[in-house]
């Protein structure tokens, strides 16, 4: 099958949908390809270069779109104002189309495709998941854009991003506030933070703080207990009003700090939330940017005017919608990229025939109008079923947790009265009935017992050894007991008795310290 | 000399004792606090020999002094790897003293008593007796059981618990007839019965208690020698007996204490023994799973590659002698600036500290060996953890698998690094008898072979 890569007649459109080196992996898969002439002008690829690997360059644009089975483009297919047709009507009937398509902004012309007969994916409706990552083109554009909205916001500013002490004075470093951490805003806090810029995000996701904190930025937290931003597919979705306007408080509050806000902030198939208000534009200081990413989808700022630079109340707001296309190259790169990981998908057997597997989770949500029919939105996908735990291990939920703690609690403490009951009435019946020479002797014992558990819990882990070996050496302190008994001894049993006991004992003594002497010496730093 | 004096110099000793302890606390303290120990025992000896009758002194010194120097000879001879048995042994020692004194004590008492004073000093006898011959037969087998004479596996004879019932109940009983009697000849046979049962009841105690329990049976020993001398002391009214018997008893008592923590079981659950029976019933081997073999040059390669290597000793490494060659090892790597350090587990090993002095001894510099607490934490950013001889401790089921009979227990969790080697002579369990889902885990290697001859293999290639 002909792949036909049409020249981007969207007006400032720089990119193209496939690079020379993507053509050459994509005429591997088994495929034709035909670009029109100048299709990668503007990203610095020239024709030559197409045709250096393989592709043809087509007579004229017309005839690109009717030769080709497969168009790959960047933009949407628009009315084309030289041929006075609109793209799809130059479209061979039943062929096949990827390009952004924003199906949900975009009805008629899913229709129109339908009309067609034309089977059509839409990049930007790429399921999220992890297996999709290489074509997620959405991606790798935001990722563009975040880094390109710092180079703007750095460009329109009039200050040094980082902050430098120098002999004509101090320069203080500049202050970043990105809104809206997905993967522009990661990639915006990344740029400002290597421009050596102070940089604070603020997401509602609250999954995202370590991210954020990975990439160099303070977490801006509202403090707002239990309400969290994650939606699904890892967007965000709308929050309650107190929310708002606790974050709306935050904001007004940064933007008299800040010189720069870099705001990101989309919810899916909803206009752009509207975080900066007039009033917080006014109360930025003069000289400060705003680079308002969502300006396209109705901006996050209310005075951001799309694809235009604009100064008000002495804050330059930039609009531009086209920030991708403006490094047109590593942007033509990627998509191409994307493309060709969708591509290789589509022709499993690599021989230049696209097969449209709608069992397939990721096909099939890309996929918004397959044959006749609009097959746009595509059926809920299945929330990821959690894996059954294995049974008898399932974790004990929480009450009956706490109820066994409970339970514990009060055999421990029940254990415990029932001991000091026992010791009660022990310590008692001493009192009570023990002669005075005993008490005394009990005194020492029970006073040497404290010491020691105070004494023993210091020692070190490393050193209990030589504490057992050292312990043990002065338990032989009981051949004083034998050296007395043998000392008076009538009896010659007895004697022996002692005289055996003095000798162990003694034993002990020498064996026990002079091994603790042999191990400490052995411990050296 | 006068009692007064010989009471001042039992203090003195007494304190000598509590600093001797407390040198311990450090490494750079505790050559001290032995020479406080010996000094003080030094002190009571002269005291004690200054305050008898000058005849029988002769037979003392000559006692003490033949004594020591078999205790010192024994000392210097013993192998660090014997430690435990060593320890055991004496602590035999002491129990048997202490049957013999309180034996002595009651034929001829030091001092006549009467009244409740009398049954108060029989009491005394009666229980010094009972512990030191529990001390005494138990610390024997013990001894065997480290020094492999015995095996070290649990003996579980049917109905134990009810045995050892029995024979407290009876000793109990021999007690009552004891203090009821006035002749000394039936008072005799009954402290010989109870001796007899009380030496059979330490005997079966330690039989049923496994080869990995060691360090618990070790220190909970220790402590019944304190004990025994405690109680000796209270017969004797001498208090520098009975505070140096609490010193130790409560010591012994903590280290049992602190081992039983760090296996995450009970000390009941330890004294009654038959543990590592149940062996792996709830952990049975996946036929599926597979062993990563390797080599010397590959784990040679690993080692040189790597930043931060942890060594992670265990009981194996003193089997096989591998000490000095971990030694080596931990200095050539050291000169390439890689970062090494051990992680010691409070149970590796047959003693409390165990593999601390095994290490100590190969000159291993005791700061680079750090405790489980210490280290746990860093095994994520480690490239490379040598498992010499360990198994149990290392045991990632005790974290993960709550049916197995280690579950719960506090261990190295080597497996989070990125690379795992295990030295082990074959695939056989720990003491615990728990199969180990390390060594079939992706990141593990194992080198199979005898640990001394493999990390000297090791030594020369990183040498080479």
């Amino acid at each position: 099958m002909k792949l036909g890569i049409p020249k981007e007649i969207f007006t400032d459109e720089r990119r193209v949908a496939v690079t020379p080196p993507s053509a050459h992996k994509l005429i591997e898969l088994g495929y034709e390809v035909i670009v029109e002439a100048g299709a990668g002008e503007a990203a610095h690829y020239r024709d030559e270069a197409y045709e250096a690997v393989g592709a043809s360059i087509a007579v004229d644009t017309k005839s690109l779109w009717q030769e080709s089975g497969f168009i790959l483009k960047v933009r949407a297919p628009m009315e084309n104002p030289t041929l006075g047709a609109h793209e799809v009507d130059l479209m061979r009937e039943g062929s096949f189309l990827v390009s952004y398509l924003w199906p949900a902004q975009n009805p008629e012309l899913l229709e129109k495709l339908a009309a067609r007969n034309i089977t059509a994916f839409a990049i930007d409706s790429l399921p999220r998941i992890s297996r999709a990552q290489k074509m997620d083109a959405l991606s790798a554009m935001a990722n563009i854009a975040g880094y390109r909205a710092v180079i703007e916001a750095a460009n329109n500013f009039g200050r040094f991003f980082t902050g430098q002490v120098t002999a004509a004075g101090k320069v203080p470093p500049a202050k970043v506030m990105v809104i809206g951490a997905g993967v522009a805003g990661l990639a915006a806090v990344g740029a400002a933070n290597s421009m050596g810029a102070i940089v604070r995000a603020f997401d509602t996701r609250l999954e995202v703080k370590e991210q954020i904190e990975s990439m160099g930025a303070e977490f801006l937290q509202l403090d707002f207990g239990e309400e969290e931003g994650s939606g699904t597919g890892g967007y965000a979705k709308q929050m309650s009003d107190e929310f708002i306007k606790a974050e709306m408080a935050l904001f007004a509050e940064q933007a008299k700090e800040v010189d720069i806000i870099i705001t990101t902030a989309l919810i899916p198939g909803k206009p752009a939330p509207r975080l900066i208000t007039a009033d917080m534009v006014k109360s930025m200081k003069p000289g400060s940017v705003i680079v308002d990413l969502a300006s396209e989808r109705g901006g996050n700022c209310e005075l951001t005017e799309p694809g235009q630079i604009v100064e008000k109340h002495g804050v330059t707001l930039i609009g531009y919608t086209d920030l991708p296309s403006r490094m047109a190259k590593v942007a033509s790169d990627l998509y191409a990229t994307n493309l060709f990981h969708l591509l290789t998908e589509l022709t499993p057997e690599k021989d230049g025939k696209p097969q449209v597997d709608m069992d397939d989770d990721v096909i099939r949500g890309l996929t918004v109008v397959h044959g006749n029919d609009v097959t746009w939105p595509p059926p809920q996908p299945q929330a990821p079923v959690s894996p059954q735990p294995p049974p008898g291990t399932e974790e004990p939920s929480a009450a009956q947790k706490e109820a066994a703690r409970k339970d514990s609690a009060r055999r421990s403490l029940i254990g415990k009265s029932a001991l000091l009951l026992v010791t009660v009435a022990a310590l008692y019946g001493v009192g009570a009935h023990a002669p005075e020479s005993f008490l005394s002797h009990f005194t020492v014992f029970v006073l040497a017992c404290f010491i020691g558990w105070q004494v023993i819990w210091n020692v070190t882990p490393s050193l209990h050894t030589p504490l057992m070996s050292v312990t043990n050496a002065i338990s032989g302190i009981i051949v004083i007991g034998a050296i007395l008994h043998l000392a008076q001894a009538e009896n010659i049993a007895v004697g022996i008795m002692a005289f055996v006991a003095v000798l162990i004992a003694s034993i002990n003594v020498g064996g026990g310290f002079r091994v603790t002497h042999r191990m400490l010496k052995m411990f050296r730093k | 000399m006068g009692t007064g004096l010989v009471s001042v110099a039992y203090v003195v000793a007494s304190v000598l004792f509590i600093l001797s302890l407390g040198g311990l606390s450090h490494q750079e303290s505790a050559r001290r606090g032995n020479l406080y120990g010996v000094a003080g025992i030094i002190i009571a000896l002269i005291a004690t020999m200054a305050s008898v009758s000058e005849g029988s002194l002769i037979t003392i010194v000559i006692a003490v002094l033949l004594g020591a120097s078999v205790g010192i000879a024994i000392a210097n001879k013993v192998e660090m790897t014997q430690m435990p048995q060593l320890v055991a042994l004496l602590h035999s020692f002491v129990g048997l003293a202490a049957v013999f004194v309180g034996f002595a004590g009651y034929i001829e008492p030091l001092k006549v008593t009467v009244g409740t004073e009398h049954t108060i000093k029989l009491v005394e006898v009666f229980v010094g007796v009972f512990i030191g011959a529990i001390t005494f037969t138990g610390s024997l087998v013990a001894c065997g059981k480290l020094d492999g004479r015995i095996d070290s596996k649990a003996l579980t004879l049917p109905g134990r618990h009810a045995m050892n019932l029995v024979a407290v109940i009876v000793s109990v009983a021999l007690g009552a007839w004891f203090l009821g009697t006035d002749s000394l000849a039936l008072g005799l046979i009954a402290l010989v019965l109870m001796t007899l049962i009380a030496s059979v009841l330490g005997i079966h105690l330690i039989m049923a208690i496994g080869g990995a329990d060691m360090p618990v049976v070790v220190s909970m020993l220790n402590s019944y020698s304190g004990w025994a001398a405690a109680s000796i002391g209270f017969m004797l009214g001498n208090d520098l007996l009975i505070v140096t018997g609490a010193l130790v008893g409560s010591s012994g008592a903590i280290l049992s204490y602190i081992m039983c923590k760090a296996m995450n079981r009970s000390f009941i659950s330890v004294i009654l023994g038959g543990f590592g029976q149940t062996s792996s019933s709830s952990a049975a081997a996946d036929p599926d799973q597979v062993v990563h073999e390797t080599t010397i040059d590959e784990v040679c390669e690993e080692l040189r590659n790597a930043d931060s290597v942890i060594i992670v000793p265990g009981y194996g490494m003193a089997v096989a002698q591998a000490q000095s060659g971990v030694s080596d090892m931990t200095k050539l790597l050291r000169e390439r600036g890689v970062n090494v350090r051990f992680g010691i587990h409070p149970v590796a090993g047959r003693l409390p500290g165990h593999m601390n002095v095994l290490l100590a001894e190969a000159h291993v510099p005791y700061d680079i060996v750090l405790e489980m607490d210490e280290i746990n934490d860093d095994f994520p950013d480690t490239d490379v953890v040598l498992v010499i001889g360990a198994n149990d401790t290392v045991n990632p089921a005790a974290a993960e698998d709550p049916g197995s009979p280690i579950a719960g227990m506090p261990v190295l969790e080597v497996w989070k690094a990125h690379r795992v080697v295990v030295l082990k002579r074959g695939m056989a369990t720990g003491y615990s008898g728990v199969e180990n889902p390390l060594f079939f885990k992706d990141n593990t290697n194992m080198l199979f072979g005898d640990a001394k001859d493999s990390i000297d293999k090791l030594v020369s290639s990183l040498r080479g």
